[in-house]
């Protein structure tokens, strides 16, 4: 790099040769800053400093007028670079670059300097907390001074998104993307999309029903043309960056022909098995189903699945396979193996949903233990006229309860499981009481800690249930035990509890046992997560860009999260956060490029001794060798600016924009200037 | 200096994982020993074993590098990159006289600002407890050691001289 | 190869607790475990004293500790889950709040004590069916006890709150050990309820009142044995038996002993040996009339 030029190529006034004039501005944020940092002697020594111009504070920098400030004295003070010590650069190093820019500078001719969140919410002493702000002050001027102008980067986007999760989050993305007019894949790792949903029975708090509300969603999905719909299938593999994911599907062989099965089930009938033998997954084991099956009648695809675990033509091979004969469309293929297919995406939406919580790992709650005590999502099975007791609530022994306890927060807001919040066990409660009250007439206890019921409706539907006579009692239970005191509890549940507003420690005998599950992270959360760099909070749930004013976006650009893979939350909840996340994926690929941060690294060929000892190192493959000049060349398309090839150069030939290592010394040597 | 001496540590944070984590852990308002000097690299893999080095020959008393947990690197292996050049300056560091404890990797999640609090202040009360580290004053001591033995090995030779003249 | 552990018996085992020892050391050197008696041992404290002066408490049991830490098994056991939670709880304290680990060390250093936080307190239960493994009674057992049908009492100071080899709501090792017996154990929804403790002497109703529950439990699930691991608890069941029946007007009979008393008479030991003729509720004719009739036929 010999010399810079005076101007960048955008008219934009550039700065060698020139004398360089910093603006050092820093932000008082309120008092969230100024209540600790001694804003003004920060100030008082940034104007010390060699080639600063002018040094301001102000209330809030980053509002109107603080912007303003900034792109004032570019233009009258003729000011060249710009360093604002507010808050953190993941917050607002954006909307300065803009200041700086509209000011009529390169934007990258600016340092940010955190000093709220690294600075005065941290530390507690001021005279310490602002020395620190005064020293981080100092390297980023030291350091602005050596900036040079740089431009964004623009994309191509490819126009196809990917979706992986096909639950309501899933599909009300899919449907939102492909009527706009996208590309949309699809994939499901079970054999139907539906999700949690397709398994409820009626929703809270309209108790409209689940499947009248899903199921039109879902037929919808399977006739978009622009949707793609793989189901029974998986990602594997995931390569490339915002515009252009590369990414490996694997289709799980479900040994039917999907072109040819109208799903009209007669090889269910045929089967072999007479009666349904095996556990079946979609009615959580409460009911039976055959090797060959269809999880529910109304699900999407329409196909059956062969499962190779219990089918005897797999198991023994001596199968006389009345299901493949049956079928005059000869749908029926053993020989089906798995495929993979690659696809290429400009964006990602994961909606990969959560886990119930997984009640034997609470062995006071009795589960697995007394028959009679069932998870929520059972129930909710057994409340469905098309479940696996026809609607019918009928214990394992046959008798219709008298008496249910509904126990909340198993698995939620308890230090021994977990922590959080799941948000819609308090309602759920609520709506299985109602239910349960209607099916059986049986008396509804609830065990609950507090009634969390924020949402449009939803106090009114809890003040409704209790003058349906749900009976209240708050205190979380202790344990269900069949341990008798008195003739009145023989052959029933004890729910044990501190009732805490009768201030005493109460038995209640009831016949059934009903555990409100909390939300987990889903089984494979952790993959999903690290093939598509996405970070997770300390609970495991997907982790969005900013808690509040980016909930849908990750911290890898061109991915997007939606429902309860980002954590728990209820169904209008997650439709409004799936529809955000096919917005944000909608804006980004319609535009048909993207900018990309210019901190690339380049190689400078008169140093470099075309060792190769860099091109292995760079997971991007962005590096190659030229064996016409026998050095190495980085493709700036493919480079994502981590740097790490950076520090391996052994002839120091290789350097990062905006982290160039004359920049990061002169940051090291002022933090340490005083010492 | 007339003050008392305070630790002063060097960090190098990676933007997307210990960066992060260092910003929730001031949103969350997690009080933490104010001693540090964070310098924002992309990548734990941008941390040129120099930086380090610089650093220590420049006063720091310690150095701290933050990086993504293996496996969930932003870049998909920087992180990695990192811990391999710093167990070879671990050595390079500890052959220098620098104690075990004044350079540290640490592996902090954006989600671990509680995390990041405990590092800072283990690490800031280690290095209290360790001492100044002063490299520049102890490179002029040994400068001046290796003079003294450099002159008197000369002396010895002078000496020996005539013996075999 | 023999196992060795340090062995503290505690206090109660020389008194109400004489069957408890008389047992455990017949069982274990017929399994080939040695038991180094801890010289000079004193008493944990039991919870008692804990209340009383926390300091001077914890000093009392890690005098134990010390001893312990110079034995050549660091590994000291005991029968008594009394002195289990004390000797475990003193360590946890110990290693959590530092500033009381000093002081504690500094009153064994005025006695010439070292602690150094090397040993490990293990429950003789632990021992049994985890260190020796069932597979090894399973060997030993000469008298399949067949129409034995335990309630597995655990007591709350096995299990709360430093349980470590099973769970502390449902445990299931004496479970397990009575299987390998050849015993029935039942579904005993009260084995980790508190027996009331010390209570029985100062607050006789209370713990009566907790007592007839697991009694009259036991019974209701037909069980005919209850076995428990802890001095203290045997002893307010087997002793209180008539006093609970005069109270609550219930019958709540049942036969009650060790898991060590149980594993001697499925190894073919004699009563005798086994301390059984010191349990209140031991009927010379039970094993014949309830276990055994009919088992071996």
């Amino acid at each position: 790099m010999t010399g810079i030029p005076n101007t960048d190529g955008n008219g934009r006034r550039g700065a060698a040769g020139e004398e360089i004039r910093i603006g050092f501005y820093v932000c008082h944020c309120g008092m969230n800053i100024a209540s600790l940092v001694d804003v003004a002697a920060v100030a008082k020594e940034a104007a010390k400093l060699p080639h600063v111009i002018v040094s301001r504070e102000y209330k809030y920098m980053c509002s109107d007028p603080g912007q303003e400030f900034i792109m004032q004295d570019i233009r009258e003070n003729r000011l060249n670079r710009i360093v604002v010590a507010a808050c953190s650069p993941n917050l607002h190093e954006s909307t300065f670059r803009g200041a700086v820019a509209r000011g009529g500078i390169n934007p990258y001719f600016f340092q940010m300097v955190n000093i709220r969140e690294h600075g005065s919410w941290v530390h507690t002493d001021a005279a310490a907390a602002t020395a620190k702000a005064i020293d981080q002050v100092r390297a980023a001027v030291a350091r602005v001074a050596k900036h040079r102008p740089l431009e964004r980067r623009r994309m191509e986007v490819n126009q196809a998104v990917l979706i992986v999760g096909g639950g309501i989050a899933g599909i009300t993305a899919a449907l939102n993307l492909a009527d706009a007019g996208k590309k949309v894949y699809l994939v499901e790792r079970e054999p139907t999309i539906g999700g949690h949903m397709a398994k409820y029975d009626k929703t809270f708090p309209t108790l409209d029903c689940a499947a009248c509300i899903l199921t039109p969603k879902m037929s919808a999905v399977r006739e978009h043309p622009n949707i793609t719909l793989w189901t029974y299938s998986e990602v594997t593999k995931v390569d490339g960056h915002v515009g252009k994911f590369k990414v490996t599907v694997r289709r799980k062989p479900r040994y039917i022909d999907e072109e040819t099965c109208v799903g009209c089930l007669e090889c269910i009938s045929a089967c072999v098995f007479k009666t349904p033998k095996f556990e079946d997954e979609f009615n959580e084991g409460l009911g039976k189903r055959k090797p060959i099956y269809i999880p529910f009648p109304q699900a999407v695809p329409p196909l059956v699945t062969i499962d190779p675990e219990t089918c005897l033509k797999f198991k023994t091979g001596k199968c006389k396979s009345p299901c493949e004969t049956v079928c005059d469309r000869k749908a029926v293929d053993f020989s089906q193996t798995e495929k993979t297919e690659e696809i290429e995406v400009g964006a990602v939406i994961v909606a990969t949903g959560f886990k119930a919580f997984d009640v034997t790992r609470l062995p006071i709650y009795g589960y697995g233990l007394y028959d009679n005590v069932y998870t929520a999502l059972e129930v909710e099975r057994m409340v469905t006229s098309s479940g696996p007791t026809g609607g019918e609530i009928t214990l394992r022994d046959g008798r219709v309860p008298k008496s249910i306890g509904i126990i909340h927060c198993v698995g939620s807001r308890d230090k021994k499981t977990n922590r959080w919040c799941s948000r819609v066990c308090c309602m759920y409660s609520l709506k299985l009481a109602h239910l349960l009250r209607e099916h059986t007439g049986a008396d509804v206890y609830q065990f609950y800690i507090d009634m969390r019921c924020p949402g449009k409706g939803y106090d009114e539907f809890y003040e409704r249930m209790l003058d349906e006579g749900v009976q209240m009692i708050r205190g979380r239970a202790a344990e269900v035990t069949d341990w008798t005191m008195s003739p009145e509890e023989e052959g029933k549940l004890v729910v044990r509890v501190e009732d805490t507003l009768a201030a005493y420690v109460r038995r209640i005998p009831v016949d059934m046992v009903v555990l409100s599950t909390g939300m987990e992270p889903a089984v494979g959360a952790d993959e999903i997560r690290r093939m598509f760099n996405i970070s997770c909070s300390t609970e495991g749930f997907f982790l969005e860009k900013h808690p509040k004013l980016a909930p849908v976006e990750t911290a890898t650009a061109g991915v997007f999260i939606a429902g309860c893979c980002q954590g728990p939350k209820d169904i209008p909840d997650t439709v409004a956060q799936a529809g955000a996340a096919a917005a944000q994926a909608l804006a980004l690929i319609d535009k048909g490029y993207v900018e990309m941060e210019p901190n690339t690294s380049y190689i400078d060929p008169d140093d470099c001794s075309g060792c190769k000892s860099c091109i292995p190192l760079c997971p991007y493959h962005a590096i190659a060798f030229d064996e016409g000049s026998k050095k190495a060349v980085i493709n700036e398309a493919l480079c994502t600016g981590c740097g790490t090839c950076v520090a391996s150069c052994p002839s120091g030939s290789i350097s990062q924009n905006l982290f160039e290592d004359d920049q990061i010394f002169s940051e090291i040597e002022e933090v340490l200037s005083h010492v | 200096m007339s003050e008392a001496w305070e630790p002063r540590i060097v960090a190098f944070f990676c933007n997307w994982c210990t960066y992060t984590a260092a910003d929730l852990a001031g949103v969350s308002r997690l009080k933490y020993a104010p001693n540090l000097r964070t310098i924002r690299v992309m990548c734990s893999g941008r941390v040129d074993p120099q930086f380090v080095l610089e650093a220590f020959a420049r006063g720091a008393d310690g150095v701290l590098i933050g990086g993504c947990h293996p496996g969930d690197c932003h870049y998909i292996s920087g992180n990695y990159k990192c811990l391999r050049r710093f167990k070879m300056l671990r050595r390079l560091v500890r052959d220098m006289g620098i104690e075990e404890g004044r350079l540290r990797l640490e592996w902090i999640a954006a989600s671990e600002g509680e995390k990041l609090k405990n590092v800072v202040n283990e690490m800031v009360a280690h290095v209290r407890a360790l001492g100044p580290l002063r490299l520049n004053q102890k490179f002029a001591e040994w400068d001046e050691e290796m003079n003294q033995l450099e002159h008197a090995v000369g002396e010895a030779q002078k000496a020996k001289e005539p013996v075999h003249a | 190869m023999t196992k060795r552990y340090t062995y503290f018996p505690g206090c109660s085992i020389l008194g109400t607790g004489r069957a408890c020892e008389e047992s455990t050391r017949a069982v274990f050197a017929e399994l080939g475990v040695e038991l180094d008696d801890l010289e000079d041992w004193n008493c944990c404290g039991a919870t008692a004293y804990m209340s009383v002066d926390e300091h001077k408490a914890l000093a009392l049991a890690a005098r134990n500790l010390a001893l312990a830490d110079t034995k050549e098994c660091p590994e000291l056991t005991t029968p008594c889950s009394g002195c289990y939670l004390v000797l475990n709880k003193t360590q946890r304290y110990m290693e959590e709040y530092p500033r009381v680990g000093d002081k504690v060390k500094c009153a064994l250093k005025d006695a010439g004590l070292n602690y150094t936080g090397r040993v490990r307190v293990r429950h003789m239960l632990d021992i049994l069916v985890h260190d020796v493994g069932l597979d090894e009674v399973r060997k030993h057992v000469k008298r399949p006890l067949k129409n034995a049908k335990i309630a597995p009492y655990y007591g709350c100071q096995t299990v709360r709150p430093y349980l470590d080899f099973d769970h502390q709501h449902y445990p299931m090792t004496i479970d397990r050990l009575a299987e390998a017996l050849g015993a029935t154990p039942v579904h005993f929804p009260l084995k980790t309820r508190c027996c009331g403790g010390s209570q029985m002497g100062t607050l006789p109703n209370v713990a009566q009142r907790l007592c007839y529950a697991i009694l009259r439990e036991a019974r209701r699930q037909g069980a005919n044995l209850i076995l428990s691991v802890c001095p203290l608890c045997h002893f307010n069941l087997d002793s209180y038996q008539p006093d609970i029946r005069r109270r609550f007007g219930e019958d709540v009979s049942i036969t009650t002993m060790y898991y060590t008393q149980l594993v001697g008479l499925a190894f073919g030991m004699d009563p005798e040996t086994l301390g059984l003729h010191r349990n209140m509720t031991w009927d010379g004719s039970w094993l014949e009339r309830e276990v055994l009739a009919g088992a071996t036929a």
